[in-house]
Formats: structure tokens, sequence, C-alpha cells
């Protein structure tokens, strides 16, 4: 079972689609079934069978009444359809909004994802979570979706459609999803050079669960010693993109690297989070992910052991 | 009917290569435009099938690194434009060319310098497009053909995201082949309105005529918009100007509205003309005259204005409101009514007629059979809720080529093995043409049917790869094995075209005994067509000369 099919529906934006789509599905075959019988029949009955008696068949040259039919019947289906779409497209774009809703900023980078909890204020990256949503009483999540360069699209197929990220254009969507788990996705919109490779990640939890993630998040970094890791960190070009709170490392550009330990990729979700890869992605980011913005930091080995087991610190 | 040749000195037969080279470059002779925009299609046609087998290698399986992702992005953004611009309208301009004045009784299109200019303009574009691999660098490490996808997005064109030349090469070529574009549509109308043989009444015309009409002036209206969206490009890009430049409050959105009012009708504009093919080549393998000429004419104008209100349909996921969602669903389907009257009129056609399945025929069932498809995939996506899942995704991609492939290419080579007995005067081989065939539907098959897939599977569009898991690798792989039947396929075509061309039998002027006046003259056609302008009285005048004692125009 494919982790990114639209057959498998767990959020009310999906659902409502899948069930449209079922409905187009079964109108559409339909048709199929009768031109295609139609077409078959013409070709085997009216095949020119060899023994030719060198007369031309009779010549027709319309009827009227026949092209009303198939005129006729295709409107009414074609109004069927409309009418459909028409109420899921009213659904779906304008949901019931319910105080205990959620929400979330999407901010689509080059090429990789920046979330914000305004009123959490929380900010992390690359994975989502959100709250379980239980139909008695739903807890949706909104997200607004921003780009801070070029296009980008939302699309976690088993949660809802995709909708654009667009510069200068905000956009919105929401997801309710009903069963916990991961869901996978990846940006839809041609965005550059690594559009391939900035994956999304959605992950579903539980309130109580999803309640200790959010006070984890709020933490700040912890202050103890300052290891030789955080002084490369903070002395290189590192601090120039990348956040870690309460420290001087206050950079936008690159994801917040705070709480970077909490999840389990990196890159976009281009690889697993771990010391190897930690220190490939810092040391070469071209042999994960080749034309990302991450540059090469050009660190001598001492310090790059030292910048990832910093980096391993950030819980 | 050999009548109708007049005696006029012939050029000697052997002349220097040079001398036969200029005077083709020179030519203001529709039939020769015609043909040089179809060989410039061909070779075209070559690349962008080479593009997109090089695409197809990559992703054959999950993590390949065949290509690197800034290759791969420009193989796709060059496939696009290719033959979108490149293969697909001057094949359509090079069939209307050297078609209309032929069946419309005419000598020549109505400005005959205004052809060639056109010509040699859309050629330009493919010079400017390819010249991109070795001036678009502009700057050291600024990459080479451009890699912006063939819609070309703001704000990924702009500056910022776009160093460099290559952006400009593709704004150049799409500029400099939409004025060629532009100047043929011109022709092809003022040549249709203007040209006709006496007693041609614009109901008479045949069918393909129409269908030509239609396409150029949708041409007109959709081409300009996307020329003036070039020019503000270029002005974006070296005048400091900000149209489409988000960072200084340009809208990117702007951009897609010019893109899609251009890029929508454009798919009309290329299937009109097939619909052109199977509208000449199914009555005559059929014996019969086409059922509902009149109905024929009404949905092709009905497409012509429905189609230019549809084009926000690219855009249900950029957060238009329900309402201007819901209008695009609407018209959108709509298309779907004139369109099916046509697919009925074809089958009724057919029906009671004498099917005979040479290779034009085989082609044209083979665009019925797959063109209801691909029109049944359309409204599926007309659906907004379900483009919202399924835009931008390979399900698109398959649809897509569902129509250009399997509609619009279909019909295509139908309508070359068709006249190529009149542009050669020399029969192509049929047994190799029943080759291709089945080589190349097989192939289409293996690769589109089963693309449609991992679209619904999450697949998204314009990756350079995949991630394993996800229930994509098996389709990937058959769909590129489909590759290559495609091209063992094309293969045969263009040996056979040679071949035939080289050795083949003399076709004589009338070989599928048909009813339209290109085929009362000779094969291949002398420079001025007809030596006496002919005169017609029904829409098949060749049905009225081999059938006197009842004529067609006792019925219309």
């Amino acid at each position: 079972m494919s982790p990114t099919s639209i057959l498998a529906p767990a959020s009310t934006p999906a659902d409502s689609i899948f069930g449209l789509s079922i409905f187009v599905l079964l109108n559409v075959a339909a048709i199929f079934i009768v031109v295609f019988a139609l077409l078959a029949y013409v070709l085997v009955r009216f095949r020119n069978n060899g023994h030719d008696d060198q007369k031309e068949p009779a010549q027709i040259y319309g009827s009227t009444q026949v092209e009303l039919a198939w005129t006729v019947i295709p409107v009414l289906i074609v109004l069927a359809l409309f009418l459909a779409a028409a109420h899921v497209i009213a659904s779906v774009q304008n949901p019931p909004r319910s105080p205990g809703a959620l929400e979330v900023t999407v901010t689509g980078h080059q090429f990789w994802w920046e979330y914000r909890y305004p009123s959490l204020n929380i900010v992390t990256a690359n994975e989502l979570h959100v709250p379980l949503s239980d139909p008695a009483r739903p807890a949706p999540t909104f997200l607004t979706l921003l780009s801070a360069d070029t296009d980008h699209s939302f699309w976690v197929p088993r949660l809802a459609g995709k909708t654009d990220l667009i510069p200068n254009h905000p956009n919105q969507m929401w997801i309710d999803p009903h069963e916990p788990g991961l869901y996978l996705g990846q940006c839809a919109q041609y965005c550059g050079t690594q559009h391939a490779k900035m994956l999304l990640r959605v992950y579903v939890q539980p309130r109580d669960e999803f309640e200790r993630w959010v006070h984890e998040q709020q933490q700040r970094s912890q202050a103890g010693n300052v290891s030789a890791g955080q002084r490369v960190f903070e002395s290189t070009a590192c601090v120039n993109c990348h956040t870690v709170s309460g420290t001087p490392a206050k950079g936008r550009f690159g994801p917040d690297l705070t709480h970077l330990m909490s999840r389990e990729t990196i890159a976009a979700g281009a690889s697993p989070n771990t010391f190897q890869m930690l220190r490939l992605w810092i040391q070469n980011p071209d042999a994960i992910k080749p034309g990302s913005k991450m540059p090469a930091m050009g660190l001598n080995d001492k310090d790059l052991d030292a910048v990832t087991a910093y980096l391993e610190t950030l819980r | 009917m050999s009548a109708n040749t007049i005696a006029v000195p012939e050029l000697p037969v052997s002349r220097p290569f040079t001398l036969r080279l200029h005077e083709w470059v020179t030519t203001v002779d529709h039939k020769r435009l015609g043909i040089l925009y179809i060989l410039f299609a061909l070779v075209f046609l070559i690349v962008g099938g080479i593009e997109a087998t090089i695409m197809r290698l990559q992703l054959v399986r999950p993590h390949n690194d065949l290509v690197s992702p800034e290759v791969f992005n420009r193989m796709f953004t060059m496939h696009g434009t290719t033959m979108i611009f490149f293969v697909a309208m001057p094949m359509v301009f090079g069939f209307a060319n050297y078609l209309v004045p032929l069946m419309i009784g005419a000598r020549d299109m109505a400005f005959p310098r205004l052809n060639a200019f056109s010509f040699w303009m859309s050629a330009l574009g493919g010079i400017f497009l390819y010249f991109s691999f070795l001036g678009g660098d502009g700057l050291y490490g600024a990459g080479s053909a451009p890699d912006v996808g063939w819609f070309a997005y703001a704000p990924l064109t702009a500056k910022t995201f776009s160093v460099g030349h290559s952006t400009d090469y593709w704004t150049l070529s799409l500029l400099s082949s939409g004025i060629g574009s532009i100047g043929t549509a011109i022709n092809i109308i003022a040549t249709i309105l203007c040209m006709r043989c006496p007693g041609m009444t614009l109901g008479k015309m045949p069918l393909l005529v129409w269908l030509n009409l239609v396409m150029a002036g949708m041409v007109i209206l959709a081409v300009s918009p996307l020329s003036a969206a070039q020019i503000m490009l270029l002005i974006d890009r070296y005048l400091g100007a900000h149209f489409f430049d988000t960072q200084a409050g340009g809208s990117a959105v702007i951009w897609m509205h010019f893109f899609w009012i251009f890029g929508h009708p454009e798919v009309y504009v290329l299937v009109l003309p097939a619909f052109a093919f199977a509208s000449e080549i199914i009555p005559v393998f059929s014996r019969k005259a086409i059922f509902g000429y009149p109905v024929m004419v009404l949905a092709t104008i009905a497409i012509g204005f429905i189609g230019m209100s549809v084009w926000a349909h690219h855009m249900f996921t950029i957060g238009m409101s329900a309402g201007a969602n819901t209008f695009f669903v609407l018209s959108t389907m709509a298309i779907a009514v004139p369109t099916g009257i046509k697919i009925f009129n074809w089958v009724a056609t057919m029906w009671g007629g004498k099917l005979r399945f040479d290779a034009p025929m085989l082609f044209c069932v083979g665009f019925l059979f797959q063109f209801l498809v691909a029109g049944l995939t359309g409204v599926t996506l007309a659906v907004a809720p379900l483009d919202w899942q399924l835009g931008n995704s390979y399900y698109v991609v398959a649809h897509f080529h569902y129509v250009i492939v399997g509609g619009i290419l279909f019909c295509i080579f139908g309508a070359f093995y068709y006249w190529f007995p009149k542009t050669s005067g020399k029969m192509y081989n049929e047994t190799l043409a029943r080759l291709h065939f089945w080589l190349f539907f097989i192939g289409f098959h293996l690769t589109f049917d089963f693309m449609h897939v991992p679209g619904v599977l999450g697949m998204p569009r314009r990756i350079y790869t995949y991630e394993p898991g996800r229930g994509w690798d098996i389709w990937n792989l058959i769909v590129t094995v489909g590759v290559v039947f495609q091209a063992a396929g094309v293969l045969v075509f263009v040996f056979n075209l040679v071949w035939s061309y080289l050795r083949g039998q003399a076709a004589g002027n009338d070989p599928w005994d048909a009813w339209t006046l290109e085929w009362s003259t000779s094969s291949p056609p002398p420079m001025y067509n007809y030596g006496v302008i002919p005169t017609v009285r029904s829409r098949r005048p060749l049905w009225d000369l081999k059938h006197p004692e009842d004529p067609d125009w006792r019925y219309e």
C-alpha cells in the first residue's frame, strides 16, 4: 500500500475528494464502456470483408434527431458532475471554523518547509506535528501558506488536496486527520533544482502526545557549558542562516535548529537524522541533496566532529 | 483530371545541390514551405524524443543517478518547449500550409512572402532555444539550457532565481516563434476567406479547412498574450520592471494567467488540426460522406469559443475563490459536449460504411479510442477537487500525453500516410506502416496507460528522482519500457518515409479514391497547383465527378 495514495484518505478534505472521485469515476466508466462498445461494434460490423461489390454504400448526410440526442444526454451528465463538484468545492473551501482549531503558518523555502505555530510560540522545520481530530470533537488544523522565494505546493495526499505557496499571495488550507500516524507527501510545484527532495512529513498525534511535543518545543535550548562545537558553530557562517534560540545564532534563511534532534530527518526529509548523516550534510551537502542552498562548510575533521556533537545536543 | 495540369517549361532535373538548396531557402511556394515546416518538426520530434528518453531512463528506478537534477530539469523544460513550439505547432502549420490552398482550389496562400517570413521566424525560435546549450551560461556556472519548466512560472524566471541567459534564450525563442505563428495564422485566415475557388461557399469547404480556420483564429487570440508576457518578462529582467518580480511586489499569479490564456487554447490549436485529419480520412476509408457536416462545423466553432474561457482550470490549486473555481469547472466540462458530438459523428460516419483499414485509417481508429480516454480523464481533472489531488501529478502528465500523443500525434501519423502519396508522388510501404502502427500503439499504451497510476499514488511531476517504498517503482519501470517500443515505431516510420520517397512505387493522382480537390491534380502537384482553377458545386467535388448520376449537390 502506497503511503501517499489518494485512495486512502484520512482527513475530511481528502475524504470528500475521494467520495467525489468515486462518483466521477462511475460516470466516466459508464460513458467509456458505452462508447467503447459502440466503436468496437462499428469496426467489426462494418469492416470491408474482402469480397467487394465495388459499389459505394448508401450516403447518409446526417440526422437532426440523432444529433440532438447525443447533445442533450452529455449536457445532462455534465450538469450532474458539475453540481457534485460545486458541492465539494463549497464544503472544502468554506469549512466551519471551530474554536479548537490550531493555526500553523507554513512558509515554503528552496528547498525546505518552515512551520510556525503563532499561538504556541513554536518554530520548527520540515516535520509538521498536528493533533488528532476526533470527529465528535473536531480539532482541525488551519494552514496559512506563504513562500519566501518561488512557488511551492503543499501536498500530503492522504490528508488533503494540494494548495500552492505563492510569494505575495497567501493561501489557506485545512486538515483534520482522524487517524494517528506519519503522513508523507512532497512539494508539488516545481520550485528549482531540488524540487524533488522537498519532502513533507506530517505527524498526527493523539492530544496528550501532541501536548508533550508542544511542551518540548517551547523549551529554550539548554544553557550549559559552552562546548567547543558551539564555539565553532557560532564563529562560522552557520549563524547567518540558522537560529538556535537562546544563543547568538539568529539566522532565518535556513531551518531553525533549536530542537534539531527532535526531528527524525534532515534536509527536508532527504536523509535520516543520524550522527553520520548530519556530519556528511555539514561537510558536503551535495552528497545528500545536490543543489540545495546549504553550503559545504569547509571545516577540518576536528571542527566537523565538534559541531556535529553540538548539534546532537539540541533536543 | 490530368487535363488539370498545363505544360510549362520544366527546369532541368539535375541541378547542382547549391542551386536546389537556394530554391528551398528562398521559396515562397506554400507546398515547399509546408514541407519545410514538417521536416523542421520531424527533426525536433527526434530531439524532443531523445530528451524524453533521458528523463525516462533517469526515472526507471528510485534514487537513480544517471543525470544530475540540473540536467533533468533542463531536459523536461526543453522537452516540453520543443514538443509544443517546435514539433506540434510547425507540424500543424506545415499541413495547413500544404493542404489548405490545394483543398480550396487556390494556387498559393494569400501572402506567400509572409508565409516564408513566418516559417523562418519559427525556425529562428528553434535555433535560439538550442543555442542556449552554448550561450545560456552568460556567467560562469550559471548553467546552460533553460531549467524553469515549459510554463516557466514566476518568480523562478526572475534574475534572482535564474542567473545567466538561459531564460532569455527561452523567452526570445518563444517570442520569435510566436511572431511566426501569428503571421501564419493571419495568412491561413486570409487565404480561406479570400482565395476559395468559384462555387466553394463557406458551407461547402472541406471540414479540414473549417477546422484550420478556427485553429488560426485561436492562434491569434492565444499567442498574442503569450508574446506580450514574454516582452514583459524581458522588461523585468533587463529594464527594471517588476511585473512578475515578487520580491518587488510583482505578481506570480499574473504570469500564470498570461501563460494559461495561451496554454489552454493551445491544446485546441493542436487538436483541431488533428480533428481535421480525422474528418478527412475517416469518410474516405468508410466510403461515406461525413455525418452531420453542419453540426461538425458548429461544434468546432463552439470548441473555439468555449476553449478561450477555460484557462484557469490549470490554476485550481493556486487558491482561487470557490466562485471562480466553480465557474472554471463548468466552462471546462462544457467543452466535453461539442467534443463528444464530434466523436459520435465520426462513429456515425463509419456506421453503414465499408471500412478499409489502411494505415491512415488505422491511426485514426487508434485516435478515436485514445481520444475517448483522454477526454474522460480530462473530465475527471475538470472536477476541481479531483484536480487538487491529481493536478501537477503524473496523472496529469499521463492525461495530456494521451491527448497530444494518443490523439494528436496518431492523427498526424495518419495524415502522413494519407497525403504522402500526394506530396511525394510515391506510395509508402503498407507493411512497414502497419509495423509502425503496432509498435507505436503498444509503446504508447505501455507508457501512458500505466503513467496514470503513480499520479494517483501521489507522485508529483518534474522530480528528478523519488523515494523508494511509495509504490511507484514498478509503474515507472513499465512506463520506461514503453519508450523502447515508441522509439522503434518512430524509426520504422522515418525509414518508411525515406525509403518510399527514394524507392516507392508511383502513387498516381488519386490512390484512395477520395473526394476533395487536392486529389484531382497531379502527385506531386505542380508549382501552380491547378492549370485551370476548378469550380465546385458540393463539399465533395470529386464524388460529383465520379458519380454524375448521384451527385452530392442534390442533397446539400
